[in-house]
């Protein structure tokens, strides 16, 4: 193994990668994985110190309004000028300088696709309120992820992000300042434009991208600008095999979703890998202190290969474990639960006003009402024939059936179904497949209803969050195929993992459905352990917490023959119990209608 | 404005080229909606589509863009021009205009100028979004992400072609004739079925795996990222060929023969797929149609409809969400089936 793809601590790769995002920040960013706290501060004062002082860091909270956001009309500032006068939202705000996103992961997929838009336009196109504007806006993003388990910011950022870093687990000890000074970033940032990148760095990265599963092409592609700005750090005019190996294990590591074949290189039919020699001349001069690199050993092996292992390196050790289990897939288990200030601030959120007719049941949003109303009270008054004198105040406020806005609420609309599936052994042998059949028909139904649908399974040892709620029918069709079975039965782990789901859930504003699918005869414990009388304790345990959580909750019993332990299980957990000895897709799927 | 990266310089992504230079020759085919990746270039298609589009001619001084030669077709404030004499008319660009998310709706489909009725105490009609795109394209990046009050809307406004705005007693009706151009990651949610229904063409696009593919797309993509101007120079002979062909296809397309053969053809495979209404073969026999001038063919062949049924069929199948082979496959069986392999 080459010293490039000697390990790098951590920290000093978190401390590159603000480096190189000091270099280039426009329309890139950086996702830090970290929860609040000296570790994650350290490395904002870090990023903060070498960012050009011209550019004004700011943060932005992830629950923000499209008012706010992107801008709209100003409504005092266009009474009293008595003309549209229109406000800047955050996104235009922001425009040379940083976004810093707070908590991320609650980033939601509306809100991330209209910051992916302007991060990749570099403008802000406003369509409300009566006002059409494009404002240039040209910025980075630092999304701070404090998600736990499987809580992710939503794809469509991450995909844009240049840089994932993951600083949990790290002690504030490990940390160290830059590995930059600002005037260095500065020189860096000057030389940037002339930095050329050679065919080969592109062709190795490419390569690279492919062999460890990058599928989408902003990866290398954000891999290109980062190895170009490793080249103008270290003031060099052309990148080298060293800057693309550190763009590689920066940028392309953190991505990866397959192990590539280490026996033969993915990239060795690809006919323009020869190997490569003048690209790292030997009188390179040594790059920073970061990476005591030489360029003897390596040099005569193909570029890509190098630039691989580099990658590979950075591939942390757990990653790799898991990957090989199954590529992607969301780790389950442990129960994370967030702070008890997210839950007030969310649960039965309004998700915002719009122009609606007043019928019953509907709320009007008296503040929205007023707001569309003001700018025409002159208008109405005039077309009434109403005179005000000088100085006199409007007796009454002219309001049209136009301008009521009513609120609109999530939790009326939404709903997930929760599906927990015994996959073991037991099951397996008669009525998984069964199950799996049911399940797909219930989903056809939630996808009808536009509800959220969620899918643990258990087996083995523990439970799995195979799927987290979507709506995709495409996820869930994947992951309900791939679901294996046979093993143990680990039931107080299922239905542990789906209490967790459903909590999550309600913390979002959403009403969560548990139906779970078993034949209520749990022989695995809470911690893994085999043994039918303290996996039966825990089961109750278990299902004590779903009754008082108040979750709605239907039990299918799936064994063949109705089970004294299933019913005793539904009881203890609140839930509707349902025989159902011939599982019939079709009744399971009206039985969970009527439970919802 | 930044320079859209040139549509010619576009790497592989074939079916959505395709997809949307029939769009561009035949507007009556109804939008195309292309779903797939992150990062695979769908909206440097559209944005790249709309650099080439050919100008257009406009009456002078309509808000609507009006087409001078279309009688039935003209607005409200047209039609009286035209009954004082004949319309002045100039070149204009074909509008391809975003439909940007959290747009409201006032600004979509058009509401009283704020401005005039604030300074002047006017009731003036400012048109919205719907009045922009008429003629021309309105591009939906993220469409499964859009509001629904917004796609009831567009679905309505696209199937009768006409925009109508009541609002403080002003009562405002317009053509709104545009090729709907949605795009979006199914991983994000779903479309609605009534608005996949209103699309002409789907395409889905995915990253090329071809590694050869994939560096060509890198490095042209870096190289338009480091100047710009000069690739779009460099690009610019291929993008006036693809421009020319849409010209030459629209002159074509009126003499272009449907025969009969085709149209049974066309008929076979929609039965065969289980598509309900008519607006499956209507697609197929215009999409046919277009893909045959654009490539300068005199008569509609099975070559041209085997080549456009998956794009015309895939999203008409009879929704049955859990099948486990893609819409693609089935298109493809069927297509097979009745054409010989």
């Amino acid at each position: 193994m080459s010293e490039a793809a000697a390990e790098l601590p951590r920290w000093a790769e978190a401390a590159l990668a603000a480096s190189l995002f000091a270099v280039d920040p426009v329309g890139a960013g950086v996702s830090v994985r970290a929860h609040a706290g000296p570790v994650r501060d350290a490395w904002l004062v870090l990023m903060r110190a070498l960012v050009p002082a011209a550019m004004r860091v700011r943060r932005v909270r992830v629950r923000v309004s499209d008012d706010r956001l992107l801008g709209g009309l100003d409504l005092s500032a266009t009474l009293q000028a008595g003309r549209p006068v229109a406000e800047r939202g955050l996104l235009a705000e922001a425009d040379g300088g940083v976004v810093v996103l707070a908590m991320a992961e609650r980033l939601a997929p509306a809100a991330a696709a209209r910051l992916s838009a302007v991060l990749d336009s570099g403008e802000v196109v406003l369509e409300r309120d009566g006002l059409a504007l494009r404002m240039p806006s040209r910025f980075g993003v630092i999304a701070l992820d404090e998600g736990l388990d499987d809580e992710r910011p939503p794809g469509a950022l991450l995909d844009r992000l240049a840089f994932h870093l993951d600083l949990d687990g790290l002690s504030g000890r490990e940390t160290f300042g830059a590995f930059h000074t600002g005037e260095e970033i500065v020189a860096a940032r000057a030389r940037l434009a002339s930095v050329t990148v050679g065919d080969e760095v592109l062709q190795a990265l490419c390569a690279t991208a492919m062999a460890l599963g990058v599928i989408s092409l902003r990866g290398p592609l954000l891999a290109v600008r980062a190895a170009c700005a490793a080249a103008a750090l270290s003031g060099r005019d052309a990148v080298t095999a060293d800057d693309a190996a550190l763009a590689a294990r920066l940028v392309l590591a953190p991505r990866a979703t397959q192990i590539p074949v280490v026996e033969q290189p993915p990239s060795e039919d690809a006919a323009p890998t020869e190997p490569e020699q003048g690209a790292d001349a030997p009188d390179t001069p040594p790059p920073p202190e970061e990476e005591e690199e030489s360029a003897g050993d390596g040099a005569d092996r193909p570029l890509a290969d190098r630039i691989l292992e580099a990658a590979q390196a950075a591939i942390p050790a757990g990653l790799l474990a898991q990957l090989q289990l199954m590529a992607g897939k969301p780790r389950g288990g442990s129960a994370g639960r967030a702070g008890a200030v997210q839950r007030s601030m969310t649960r039965g959120r309004p998700t915002g006003a719009r122009r609606g007719e007043l019928r019953p049941g509907v709320r009007l949003n008296v503040v929205e009402t007023l707001r569309a109303a003001a700018p025409w009270q002159g208008l109405r008054r005039r077309a009434l024939g109403t005179v005000l004198k000088v100085g006199e105040r409007p007796a009454r406020v002219e309001i049209r059936p136009d301008d009521f806005h009513i609120t609109q609420y999530k939790q009326r609309a939404e709903t997930t179904t929760i599906f927990v599936v015994d996959a073991s052994g037991s099951a397996a042998l008669n009525r998984l497949a069964e199950a799996k059949g049911a399940v797909e028909l219930l989903l056809a139904d939630c996808y009808v209803r536009r509800d959220q649908v969620a899918l643990v399974s258990f087996r083995g040892k523990a439970a799995d969050l195979l799927l987290p709620p979507t709506r995709s029918l495409v996820r869930a069709k994947r992951s309900l195929a791939s679901l294996p079975g046979g093993g143990g039965t680990p039931l107080a782990a299922g239905i542990d993992t789906a209490g967790t789901v459903a909590d999550a859930v309600r913390r979002r504003g959403a009403t969560p459905t548990i139906v779970l699918l078993t034949d209520g005869r749990g022989n695995v414990a809470r911690d893994g352990t085999p043994g039918r009388a303290q996996a039966e304790a825990d089961t109750l345990l278990a299902a004590r917490m779903i009754r008082a959580a108040g979750f709605t909750t239907l039990l299918v019993d799936t064994s063949p023959r109705p089970q004294a332990n299933a019913q005793r299980l539904a009881v203890e957990m609140g839930a509707r119990y349902l025989a159902l000895p011939y599982a019939d897709a079709s009744m399971l799927s009206r039985a969970v209608r009527a439970a919802a | 404005m930044r320079l859209p990266f040139p549509f010619s310089a576009i790497v592989a992504q074939e079916e959505m080229k395709l997809a949307l230079l029939i769009a561009a020759t035949d507007p009556t085919i109804g939008g195309v909606l292309v779903f797939g990746d992150r990062g695979t270039g769908k909206s440097t298609a559209v944005r790249a589509l709309a650099a080439l589009l050919p100008p257009m001619r406009v009456v002078e001084g309509c808000r609507y863009g009006c087409d001078p030669g279309a009688n039935g077709a003209l607005c409200e404030e047209c039609q009286a021009r035209a009954a004082k004499g004949v319309l002045k008319s100039r070149m204009a660009p074909v509008p391809v205009v975003d439909l940007p998310l959290g747009a409201t709706e006032d600004r979509v489909v058009g509401a009283l100028d704020l401005e005039r009725a604030l300074a002047q105490g006017v009731k003036a009609f400012e048109p919205g979004l719907l009045a922009r795109a008429h003629r021309g394209f309105l591009y939906i990046d993220e469409v499964n992400l859009l509001e629904d009050h917004l796609v009831d809307l567009l679905i309505d406004v696209a199937a009768s072609g006409e925009n109508v705005v009541e609002r403080e007693g002003l009562s405002v009706r317009h053509p709104a004739r545009f090729v709907l151009v949605g795009s979006g990651n199914p991983e994000e949610g779903e479309l609605r079925p009534q608005l996949l229904d209103r699309f002409g063409l789907s395409v889905e696009v995915r990253t090329p795996e071809d590694i050869k593919l994939r560096i060509d797309v890198v490095r042209r993509r870096d190289a338009f990222e480091r100047d710009p101007a000069a690739f779009t120079a460099k690009w610019h002979k291929d993008d006036l060929r693809v421009r020319k062909q849409i010209i030459v296809a629209r002159e074509r397309l009126g003499t272009v023969d449907v025969p009969d053969a085709a149209l049974e053809q066309a008929a076979k495979l929609c039965v065969k797929l289980g598509s309900d209404g008519l607006r499956g073969e209507l697609t197929l026999m215009r999409a046919a149609r277009a893909l045959a001038a654009l490539e300068g063919d005199a008569v509609v062949t099975d070559v041209h409809l085997r080549r456009i049924a998956p794009s015309a069929m895939r999203h008409r199948l009879r929704r049955n969400p859990l099948d486990d082979t893609g819409s693609t496959v089935r298109v493809e069986r069927a297509v097979s089936e009745l054409f010989g392999a």
